[in-house]
């Protein structure tokens, strides 16, 4: 054996012991049948799966996708006229770029918190409001999917942010000038001209954040109160409380069939635009 | 346009910045209700007066300690393989692992654990959340160690090795010291994602091996609380100032 082997012996085992020995046993789970106590016992089947397309999970699958799909729109939204900022920003480009990172590296859960103390019924929000007068009793801003998309959509934002912004980085001014020259106005520029040539920042970018929207469990259990139910909040549900492993295993095998899928269809994406 | 876009970025910024530092703000206020009342340290007192928070934040410090020293080490080696030659199948893996969902690995690993325990006379507890610790960090230090590769001219460890040096010092010699930044960067990196984990360190944690974001999510679901806004606060300015030192090392 050659020091290359050597050194990656660690990451091989890393590989079959922790990675794809796990996904094997979640694999044959899903295939299983619940025992009486929870565990898992023959005979193989394939109820689970069927099991899958209840409407009431259906429902779940649904909604999962929806919350993902209008986060990642949301986000879109705010953060292209961001990278365009930082884009055409001169001199504090990397200051801007660290303030986009900076929330983004600090922890996760202390992140969602935050907009727990500022949205519960004795938040920051109800308070400043019923100080003002505007209202007299607070308004129920906690424990709604507006709250998880709030969370998920502040959670995810520097994911949008950065592709978008490396894209705009290597746009060519010449077109945005040959645009103005043209006669168009700045905001057509924009519509035009420049969002249309920073498509694969924009695809990128939305697939890093619809990715980890849809697999949430943290911002929909903290900030939805169990009553916004996604899809990883059930595969939770049936590995701790309802525990029937077959069907937690199932759930988990299409959410990894739908983003590996969603991965497949880009990296093909992305290979055919470099050609 | 230009003023539009600039007016649209301080709103951008403090959309970001502001939920943080009201946060910490709060964390100084002597009330317990979101009214100012008076500057007081009182919260940050009973943080260390509180057995389970004290708990926590040890065996988060053990954890993410083991956690990091071992994918870095992992994590640099693999690196520096693929950069001799790559491999589809495990960048392929590494690749998968970041992108699979937390809960999915969560109950993955408890399921491998659980099914191990079988042959093996062991339990949830330290061991299993380092595990998978580790199993989920690996990919991070990659990454970051192989961007800091890229830098690196394959022409230095020829002529070392063209002086005399086997494969061992010109690794050991040449590659690792141009790598020093770049694995402190990783390192760093890989403490704050172990340190934060919630999701997957509450499915492989045992009774005795509760973490950190474990308490903090406890009493989290339970209602705010201003000694939760100052354990955010601490972290957020430790978190800070690791990464600043990071992102330096990255640059350097």
């Amino acid at each position: 054996m050659n020091l290359r082997s050597w050194f990656l012996l660690p990451s091989w085992i890393w590989m079959w012991l922790l990675f794809a020995a796990p996904f094997v046993i979640v694999l044959a789970y899903s295939a299983m049948t619940r025992g009486e106590i929870g565990g898992i016992e023959p005979p193989w089947t394939l109820e689970s799966y069927a099991r899958l397309a209840d409407p009431l999970y259906l429902t779940i699958l649904w909604r999962s996708f929806l919350m993902a799909a209008v986060a990642t729109a949301l986000c879109l939204v705010f953060a292209f006229p961001a990278a365009l900022f930082i884009s055409r920003a001169t001199s504090r480009r990397n200051l801007y770029l660290q303030l986009v990172m900076l929330p983004f590296w600090t922890s996760f859960l202390v992140r969602t918190y935050a907009w727990l103390f500022l949205l519960r019924d004795t938040g920051l929000i109800n308070t400043a409001l019923q100080a003002l007068g505007l209202i007299h009793a607070p308004l129920p801003l906690l424990y709604n999917d507006g709250a998880v998309l709030l969370g998920l959509v502040y959670g995810y934002l520097p994911f949008m942010v950065l592709p978008i912004y490396a894209t705009l980085e290597r746009l060519d001014p010449s077109l945005v000038e040959a645009a103005a020259d043209l006669g168009a106005r700045p905001l057509t520029t924009v519509l035009r001209v420049i969002v249309p040539l920073s498509k694969p920042g924009i695809v990128a970018g939305s697939i890093l954040v619809f990715i980890p929207c849809l697999g949430a469990f943290l911002t929909p259990d903290l900030l939805g109160g169990g009553r916004t139910v996604m899809v990883g909040n059930l595969v939770q549900n049936q590995f701790t409380t309802a525990r029937d492993w077959p069907f937690g295993s199932a759930i988990s095998i299409a959410l990894m069939a739908i983003v590996t899928l969603l991965l497949v269809v880009f990296l093909r994406r992305e290979s055919e635009s470099l050609v | 346009m230009r003023r539009w876009l600039g007016v649209y970025a301080v709103a951008f910024f403090a959309f970001l910045h502001l939920p943080l530092l009201t946060l910490a703000f709060f964390s100084f206020n002597s009330s317990k209700f979101t009214r100012w009342e008076h500057f007081s340290l009182a919260w940050y007192g009973a943080i260390f007066k509180d057995p389970q928070i004290m708990e926590g934040l040890w065996n988060s410090v053990v954890i993410a300690l083991w956690a990091t020293v071992l994918s870095t080490i992992i994590g640099t080696l693999c690196a520096y393989g693929l950069w001799k030659h790559g491999s589809r199948v495990l960048t392929g893996s590494l690749y998968l692992s970041l992108v699979t969902p937390e809960i999915v690995t969560g109950i993955s690993l408890l399921a491998l654990f659980q099914w191990s325990f079988r042959w093996l006379n062991w339990q949830l507890g330290l061991y299993t959340v380092v595990l998978a610790h580790v199993a989920f960090s690996i990919a991070y230090v990659v990454i970051v160690v192989s961007a800091r590769l890229r830098t690196v001219s394959p022409a230095l460890e020829e002529a070392a090795m063209d002086l005399g040096a086997n494969e061992w010092q010109a690794f050991w010699h040449v590659t690792l010291p141009a790598l020093a930044p770049g694995i402190i960067a990783a390192a760093l990196l890989a403490l704050t994602v172990s340190f934060d984990d919630y999701v997957i360190t509450s499915m492989v944690a045992g009774v005795d091996s509760e973490t950190l974001p474990m308490v903090i999510y406890a009493m989290a679901r339970r209602g705010a609380s201003p000694v939760i806004n100052a354990i955010s606060a601490l972290i957020t300015l430790v978190f800070g100032g690791i990464i600043l030192v990071s992102e330096r090392m990255r640059e350097a």
